[in-house]
Order: structure tokens, then C-alpha cells, then sequence
């Protein structure tokens, strides 16, 4: 069934579809209404979970921590300042290895205060241990949120749903609902490897030493290291488990096939713009307009940014003349944390492409067609090394 | 209007509907085979009986293009009080419409090389025995009227199931009673 809503409506939609047993969340904008839609499933009796209206985020994360423990299904959103309030908590999701989801509705961070989009907010989150999925559209995002219940559940990593706030947030267009019976099938039931249960009592996430110790069996168990690390590899496999769930998902739903980067364009181009979110889709109008002028140009999306698809971006790109990297975010006193891992992962190559890297779009400033044309036509046609100082764009007066 | 994309702004006050307005012809364009449609309300901080405009973009394709409209093809006002406020023809393309719920004729009305639609849709709507105020149904039929986009028909089935916990036959019997009464004005 085809419906036309907002990204919001979307997530809530695809929330109540996978069927959150716990929603715990606090109002922030611009994730608001998707909160706001899913209390209203709740209340009206559509969807059958608990849902804790908590006063703050910290609690919001927290709760989460307690029903996934629990063995529940668990669910928040959150955007920007709201997002870093419960940073302490997810560090703690990602280390407890707790399969919960959350939405980020992607706003700039204050100071100074601004309600608008960018992407600082989840990037600066990227090394948390959680898995990061980026949506370029409502397809995505309804898509996205089934596909990472079923991820974390699988891997045991708690994964966010990351998506352009307003641009998609509040915007409405056309996307597909997922039938119930088919999202049932398709996504299994959450049986948690460890949960509290009063019946068999346990300790979970105990202090632990610097070097291993016997357990209460007498056995060495895992240390502070060891645990770390499995996280890490677990990570890293989760990689692998994402293609496959990517696939079943498009055997079942006849949409997907891009769980990494999603490219356009870019097979015979010499040159590829790499973005983000809605920006890498509206940047389709602008390789759409260079082509017809000759310019052999694409764009990827980035659909997965932790643990980061460094093998598909470098399938992706080597050989390429240049790789212009946008981003809606900055590592303050560095670079764009996109374009310094595209970098990295490049290294080993050895055909690299010149690479670029522009900072726009901070705090919602307006990003045209035209300009983004303009700038990546220029590009294109002097693809030389620039040094590694990012290009800002859109600056309307020197401060 | 028969290029690739239309882009349609519409012009109102906070709470008056513009962006359920929008959200209905939104919806009746993608069941009439337009597979772009996007609907983008002013982003940020609305408040009541401020003036907002909401962007909506109809297209044969897909739309990945999600910034504001500039040039639109067509502007629709809510509230003719707001041309004293808000300048709704701006970036109007030559030849686009404007179309504006007022008492007032479309004679009463200049913009240069521009269409002009009228009609008085808050007294329609009170005779089609919905409150007073209620105009976002009702300027649905002005626009079905003036720009033949959509088919009034296909409208009115959307407006019912937009209004169908709100009095649905009251909001399309007003859409249809606009639409029988929107005044088409000569090109100056």
C-alpha cells in the first residue's frame, strides 16, 4: 500500500510494523512527530507495546537499556543536543550488547541553538559502537528501521537509523508500507542470548580488571580488552550479516540491493561525488545535467557508515580521476570525517584519485541545484589535488 | 502544463490548512499517475495566524531535488489579507497563476503577465455548512478549476478521505461548490 507522509510517519510506521515491545522517548525537534505518531499507535490501541514518556533523554536511552535487558524489543529517537545528552547510555548499549534501535532525525548541534539540519549530530557518535544506517529517502527510512531490528537483534549492536531532519523529516512524499504479514514473516522474533530473569539470577556488566579472572565457575572469562574486542569484530562482521538480511529483504519486498553505497552513475565516470543522506539523491539532478553537457560524472551514497564498508567504497573508487566528498559535518580543526575515512581506506591503492572535500549545508543553510552544479563542473574539470583544507560552501559574509 | 515538474506554493496563515491543503492535492496528483510528488512545509518555527507557505513539486518522475521552490508555476493564497504582508508572487514564473481566496473580483487584482484566479472561498465554505474559517478544503476546486491539473473528481475522493473523521461531505461539497465558482481573470 502506497501512503504519502512525512519521513516521521515513515519511521513510526515502520517501528509499529516491526512490532517495538518498549518506546521510550523525549520530544526534541525535529524528531518529534515520530514520537508523537508512535504514542498515538500505542494509545489507540494499533500497536501493542509499552511506551514510557520519560524526561529526558539520558532516561529515554536508559529505559531502553533496562527493556532490552529485559528481553524486549526497544526503540527511541532523538535528534542533536538530544542525541549527546544520552551519550553516556549509548556507549553503555553498544558495550552491554544491546540490540536496540534508534532514529536520529539529523539537526544541528547548539551552540549556537539552531533547530535546522546537518549531520554533526550522529557523526560525532560514529565511534560508539553502534552501527549507523543512513536513509536517503522515506522508502529508506520505513526499510531501514525493519531491516536494523533485525540486524541488531542478529549481531546483538545497537543500530541508528539516521535521516535528514526536515528535509525528510517533514517533508511528505509517496513510499511503499510493507505488508504486516510479510515484515512478520520476514523479521524473526527478539529471543535475547542473555536477559534478566528473576527465575535465574545474573549479574551483566560488572566491573571488570584490567586482565582476565576466573568466573564464578573457576573459569578465565573474558576482561575489559577481550570483551572490546569482540565488539569490534562483531562489528565488523555485522557487515556481512547486513548483505544477507539485505537480500532476504529483497526477496520478500522487491526493494534493497544496495546495503553499503549506493551508487548512480558511476561505472564509466571518471569522476564521483560521494554524500550522505538526501543530498547524495538530490545530487542525481545534478549528474543528470552534467552528463547531458558531457562531463562523465556520478554520485554514491554512503548507506552504511559504522563499521564502515571500506571495501566497496575502494571497489567503488580507485581508479577514478577524483572523488569530491560533501558533507553536512566537520571534525572541528581536522577535516570532514567522511572524506578522512574514504581517505584512509584509499591509501593502500595504488591508482588514487585526487580527492576534494566540501563542508556545506551547516545549520540548514539552503543547498541549490545550481551551486552544487557550478561548484562539482569546476571540479570536474581541474580534478587536481587541493590539500586536504575543506572547501566551504554557501558562506554569505566573513565573520 | 505540460513541462516535467510543477512546483506550486501555497500561501497561508499558521493553523489555517495549507499544509493539509497541499497534503490532499499531493495525493490525488500521485493517484492521477504523477510518481513525484513532494510536500515540503516552511521548516522551522510556524505559529498561529502567522503567515507560512508550504512547497509541493508534481512531477512525472521522481523527485530527489528536496530544497524550496524558487520559481514556482503557480502560488495559491489562502488568505487575501496576506498580500499586504507576504510578497506570493515572487519568483512566480511568467504566464503562472495566482490563485486567491477573496470577496474581491479578479479585476481588483494586477500582476503583470501573470493568471489570475478568485474565489470568495470562506463564504462558499460556511454555505457548504462547515465552520467558519474552514478554507483548505474549498481551494482545492479553485485550483482543480484554474490550473486542470488534477481532475476535481479525484480531488474531492482524496478531500473525503483526508476529512473522513471531519465532516467529508461537508469539505467536498465545498471543494465542488469552489470549483463552480472560481472566477477566471483576463491576462494583463
Amino acid at each position: 500500500m502506497h501512503m504519502i507522509e512525512s519521513g516521521n510517519v515513515a519511521a513510526a510506521t515502520g517501528v509499529k510494523l516491526a512490532r517495538a515491545g518498549v518506546i521510550a522517548a523525549y520530544p526534541i525537534t525535529p524528531q518529534t512527530p515520530l514520537t508523537e505518531k508512535l504514542s498515538e499507535f500505542v494509545a489507540s490501541g494499533q500497536m501493542e507495546a509499552e511506551y514510557i514518556p520519560v524526561e529526558s533523554e539520558h532516561s529515554a536511552m536508559a529505559v531502553c537499556i533496562a527493556a532490552s535487558s529485559a528481553g524486549a524489543r526497544a526503540f527511541t529517537a532523538t535528534s542533536a543536543n538530544g542525541l549527546l545528552y544520552m551519550n553516556e547510555q549509548l556507549h553503555w548499549a553498544a558495550g552491554a550488547r544491546l540490540p536496540i534501535v534508534m532514529c536520529v532525525a539529523n539537526r544541528g548541534i547548539g551552540a549556537p541553538w539552531t533547530v535546522w539540519n546537518d549531520q554533526q549530530d550522529s557523526m560525532s557518535q560514529r565511534d560508539g559502537g553502534w552501527i549507523q544506517l543512513y536513509a536517503n529517502d522515506h522508502q529508506q527510512i520505513i526499510d531501514s528501521v525493519i531491516k536494523a531490528f533485525y540486524l541488531a537483534e542478529f549481531v546483538s549492536i545497537p543500530v541508528m537509523v539516521c535521516y535528514d531532519g526536515y528535509l525528510l523529516s517533514h517533508t511528505y512524499m509517496p513510499f511503499e508500507q510493507p505488508d504486516q504479514t510479510l515484515v512478520d514473516g520476514f523479521l524473526p522474533d527478539f529471543k535475547p542470548k542473555n536477559a534478566l530473569d528473576p527465575e535465574n539470577p545474573s549479574n551483566f556488566n560488572t566491573v571488570t580488571l584490567p586482565d582476565v579472572r576466573p568466573d564464578i565457575h573457576g573459569n578465565i572469562a573474558p576482561g575489559y580488552m577481550e570483551i572490546r574486542h569482540c565488539l569490534h569484530q562483531d562489528m565488523r562482521k555485522a557487515m556481512m550479516v547486513l548483505e544477507e538480511i539485505d537480500m532476504k529483504f529483497q526477496e520478500t519486498f522487491g526493494r534493497g540491493g544496495h546495503p553499503f553505497v549506493e551508487p548512480y552513475l558511476c561505472d564509466d565516470a571518471d569522476h564521483v561525488v560521494v554524500s550522505v543522506g538526501s543530498l547524495s539523491y538530490h545530487f542525481r539532478d545534478v549528474i543528470d545535467l552534467l552528463r547531458k553537457e558531457g562531463v562523465k560524472v556520478g554520485v554514491m551514497g554512503i548507506q552504511l557508515y559504522r563499521p564502515f564498508p571500506d571495501k566497496a567504497i575502494v571497489d567503488a573508487l580507485q581508479g577514478k580521476s577524483s572523488v569530491f566528498v560533501f558533507e553536512k559535518a566537520l571534525s572541528y580543526g581536522n577535516q570532514g570525517p567522511l572524506y578522512a575515512d574514504i581517505k584512509a581506506a584509499l591509501y593502500p591503492c595504488d591508482n588514487k584519485p585526487a580527492m576534494h572535500n566540501y563542508i556545506l549545508g551547516l545549520g540548514g543553510r539552503e543547498i541549490k541545484t545550481a551551486q552544487l552544479l557550478e561548484t562539482v563542473r569546476t571540479a570536474c574539470s581541474k580534478p587536481k589535488w587541493l590539500g586536504d583544507t575543506p572547501i566551504w560552501l554557501g558562506l554569505k559574509c566573513q565573520e | 502544463m505540460d513541462q516535467e515538474r510543477i512546483e506550486i506554493r501555497w500561501h497561508g496563515r499558521g493553523g489555517q490548512g495549507a499544509i493539509t491543503a497541499a497534503k490532499i492535492v499531493a495525493h490525488a496528483a500521485f493517484v492521477s499517475g504523477y510518481k513525484g510528488v513532494v510536500m515540503a512545509p516552511t521548516f522551522g518555527t510556524e505559529r498561529r495566524g502567522a503567515p507560512v507557505f508550504t512547497s509541493l513539486k508534481i512531477s512525472k518522475n521522481k523527485i530527489y531535488d528536496l530544497s524550496p521552490i524558487e520559481t514556482p508555476d503557480m502560488v495559491i493564497v489562502l488568505d487575501h489579507t496576506l498580500l499586504e504582508e507576504v510578497n506570493v508572487t515572487a519568483g512566480l514564473k511568467k504566464g503562472g497563476w495566482v490563485i486567491i481566496n477573496t470577496h474581491k473580483p479578479a479585476r481588483d487584482y494586477h500582476f503583470e503577465g501573470m493568471r489570475i484566479a478568485v474565489s470568495d472561498v470562506t463564504t462558499l465554505a460556511r454555505e457548504a455548512g462547515l465552520p467558519q474559517g474552514v478554507v483548505n478544503s474549498g481551494i482545492i476546486g479553485a485550483f482543480s478549476k484554474a490550473s486542470g491539473l488534477v481532475d476535481i473528481d479525484i480531488l474531492v475522493k482524496a478531500v473525503e478521505e483526508e476529512f473522513r473523521d471531519k465532516k467529508p461531505e461537508l469539505n467536498s461539497a465545498s471543494a465542488r461548490r469552489v470549483y463552480d465558482r472560481t472566477e477566471i481573470g483576463e491576462v494583463r
